[in-house]
């Protein structure tokens, strides 16, 4: 099957034809052959996901990775990273193998489980890591998140092991001794609404302390979901130690601030938390000069039960695949004035590399055609509707820059014209 | 307007308002027939998910007085004890004609999302939530220092120490932003793990010394209860040192000037926080406070059900 992108803009600028023969993008070149009209759409490199919470096996009420995987699509990725902390967690092989054959099955994008770095997430004993890594699900990245490794000798053993075949822990910063109770930044606010606050420090310390575990060991670590102006600065100082130090934002921390939590509205309850706007400043900042990484949506489905209710009831999380995009072009390209190119490292080139997809995030001649073609001119107004089973989305009813127009995940067509398409097998 | 759940939905003016309006319907419980036609053939529902049976009991008064029908419901005697979540128990009181939900409640912020997520058309009005706010209390605290400080609007200028655990107090928080609102100085004092970071944002200046404080003569000072059921003891060394240091205990009530005010909003812990001495000292106001709480939950249950529904 052969498909031709029609006047397709390029990440670097440039306007073209694009050639998809069977799963291969064939040719990058002006073709008098006729195509689906792309004009004004940019193509760009099928997003990647290194954050994703698809819930199932053992949370299907919330998300399955069917349901999850067609969000997925329609936010522009043809992979995303599954998080363990499942019912079973994905601590051995069979979960794994599991969670990415219901990928498979689903079609709509690829399904790389992430596998717990420790038991049950229970933080006393690593998981089979290497069983892992050698199983048909070829996991290399390696998190509790949810949970944060707080036991410093197993996130260092755990360091140490995965160096074996190129795998990466990827960490929830949050001390939880720091945090019992915590419901929400700490600070004025907090002290105001009469909620337990998550002070920045239990977030910072265990960042500084990875990093030099990192160092140390030599090994990769990947920082979820940072969220203060001070763990920023942690990362850069690490960075320039020469640690092989990755950094993840979320599309919510880059643009929500705390004063939301005024409205007691738990769809605002997220952890880690929102924070302040001199916070979400720094990380903007941080995504505009390299120092973060990835854009991580951390989605994370809730049923409806889990969140109308009283806000200290109510479960932590917020979805995101099917905006992340959009926060991205307004904070990078319409408040940024970066380039189109480095859309692309953020949302797609680094995660891949970071997760050691093959595959994915790249578009040359040769390479799998996995391509997002977004309208940057578009102006939307985010649903809560969407193609998740749950509703929980902090950006409902609020206006973002830009659309996924088209998916195209192994050369097929999962998003057409704003549409998930109907996959048979 | 229609629901109170936090002094910060006031205006100064409609502040000010409510206070004129407690100050006309105060008058009511010195009649011999205590009962206004006001509410007749309103529903006024109590939920409380938390025991106080004096708020209770003063909201209660309040709706019977204006002639609306009362009914109780609390955690321990309904299925909220057995899992049913606050959205359902609203939908069952909406289903049954509650125009007002009293709620008293262990979470901050459950009558704000009651009142915001349309679970129910009922006016919604914050009894105390968790550690956040207790509006009604700092009204009928505001009425009873106007009344004693003679002003027929505001309290310009009042000088009002609150002292004790501010950490754990809803009382606290309201106070401090409705005497703002009204134009008082607020001094907060309490031993440093009791004195949460950033509270001074909501319009307060902070000491650690008691005894200091009172040396600045302050007009009013505001004994808070403290919450032992909240506390595991380690914040603060035993009974014996809190009442060393922050007890209004005989030797301060004897400092204290003829004309400065005692308030608490109870119930009070005679020993521990207040002496019995200084709890029934002339300069106490315990007593009118009790009685401005009536008056008070009266102007703002008529205020919620009768403006028709605009916000
Ligand atoms: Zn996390």
């Amino acid at each position: 099957m052969k498909s031709v992108l029609k006047g397709v803009q390029l990440p670097n600028g440039k306007t073209t034809d694009v050639t998809i023969e069977g799963t291969t993008i064939a040719a990058i070149e002006s073709t008098s052959e006729a195509g689906l009209d792309c004009s004004g759409l940019i193509a760009l490199p099928g997003f990647v996901d290194v954050h994703t919470h698809l819930r199932e096996p053992g949370f299907e009420a919330s998300e399955t990775v069917l349901s999850g995987s067609r969000s997925a699509a329609a936010g522009g990725y043809t992979a995303v990273l599954a998080m363990a902390n499942t019912d079973p967690v994905t601590d051995k092989a069979e979960v794994a193998e599991l969670v990415a054959r219901l990928g498979a099955e689903s079609g709509y994008c690829e399904v790389q489980p992430i596998g717990s770095v420790t038991k049950g997430l229970r933080g006393a004993e690593l998981s089979d890591l290497e069983g892992l890594a050698k199983s048909s699900a070829k996991v290399r990245m390696f998190s509790d998140d949810g949970m944060c490794v707080f036991d410093e000798s197993l996130m260092r053993e755990a360091l140490i092991r995965v160096k074996a075949f190129d795998g990466v822990i990827a960490q929830h910063s949050q001390d939880p001794q720091l945090t019992v109770g915590a419901q929400m930044n700490e600070g004025p606010l907090a002290t105001e609404l009469g909620l337990k606050g998550w002070p920045a420090i239990a977030e910072e310390a265990i960042i500084k302390r990875d990093a030099q575990l990192a160092l140390e060991t030599n090994s990769r670590l990947h920082i979820c979901h940072l969220t203060t102006a001070g763990a920023v600065e942690v990362v850069r100082w690490a960075k320039a130690k020469g640690a092989k130090i990755t950094a993840e934002v979320t599309p919510h921390h880059l643009l929500l601030t705390e004063e939301l939590v005024r409205s007691y509205d738990p769809v605002y309850k997220v952890n880690p938390p929102l924070r302040r706007q001199e916070d979400a400043l720094a990380l903007q900042a941080a995504v505009l000069d390299g120092t973060i990484d990835v854009i991580g949506t951390d989605h994370a489905p809730h049923s409806a039960e889990k969140k109308q209710c009283e806000w200290q009831n109510a479960a932590f999380g917020m979805v995101g695949l099917e905006h992340a995009a959009s926060v991205l072009q307004q904070v990078l390209i319409e408040n940024g004035g970066q380039t189109w190119e480095r859309f692309a490292a953020l949302m797609s080139t680094k995660p891949a590399e970071i997760a050691r997809l093959t595959g994915q995030g790249e578009l040359r001649v040769g390479a799998v055609a996995n391509l997002a073609l977004i309208d940057p001119n578009a102006r939307r107004t985010i649903q809560f509707q969407t193609h998740s089973r749950s509703q929980n989305n902090p950006f409902a009813r609020t206006v973002l820059p830009g659309a996924v127009v088209h998916t195209i995940y192994r050369g097929r067509f999962t998003v057409v014209n704003q549409e998930v398409q109907e996959l048979n097998g | 307007m229609r629901h109170l759940t936090s002094i910060r939905e006031l205006t100064r003016e409609s502040a000010i308002a409510l206070l004129d309006n407690a100050q006309e319907l105060a008058q009511v419980g010195d009649r011999e027939v205590k009962k206004l036609p006001a509410l007749r053939g309103k529903t006024v529902v109590n939920l409380f998910f938390e025991n106080s049976t004096r708020t209770r009991i003063s909201f209660e008064i309040a709706a019977k007085r204006l002639s609306a029908d009362v009914i109780n419901v609390s955690a321990e005697s309904s299925s909220v004890s057995k899992g049913e979540s606050l959205k359902d128990t609203a939908q069952t009181l909406e289903a049954l004609g509650a125009d007002a939900i009293v709620l008293r409640h262990p979470m901050s912020g459950a009558p704000k999302i009651l009142a915001a997520q349309g679970w129910t058309k009922a006016s919604i009005v914050n009894a105390g939530d968790g550690s956040h706010e207790h509006p009604t209390q700092a009204l009928l605290d505001a009425l009873t220092l106007r009344q004693v400080a003679a002003s027929s609007t505001d309290l310009a200028g009042l000088r009002v120490l609150i002292v004790g655990d501010i950490l754990h107090s809803r009382v606290a928080r309201s106070n401090i932003l409705l005497l703002n609102l009204l134009g008082a100085n607020v001094e907060i004092c309490g031993p440093e793990a009791l004195v949460p970071s950033g509270i001074e944002e909501l319009g307060a200046s902070i000491s650690h010394s008691f005894d200091q404080a009172l040396e600045r003569n302050p007009d009013a000072v505001m004994m808070l209860r403290i919450q032992k059921e909240r506390m595991d003891g380690s914040y603060f060394e035993s009974p014996a040192a809190y009442g060393r240091d922050w007890s209004l205990n005989s030797e301060r009530l004897s400092k204290l000037r003829l004309n400065t005010k005692i308030l608490h909003p109870g119930p009070m812990n005679r020993g521990l926080e207040i002496s019995a001495e200084a709890a029934d000292d002339s300069r106490s106001l315990v007593l009118r406070q009790v009685a401005n709480g009536v008056a008070v939950r009266m102007a703002v249950l008529h205020n919620c059900l009768s403006s028709g529904g605009e916000s």
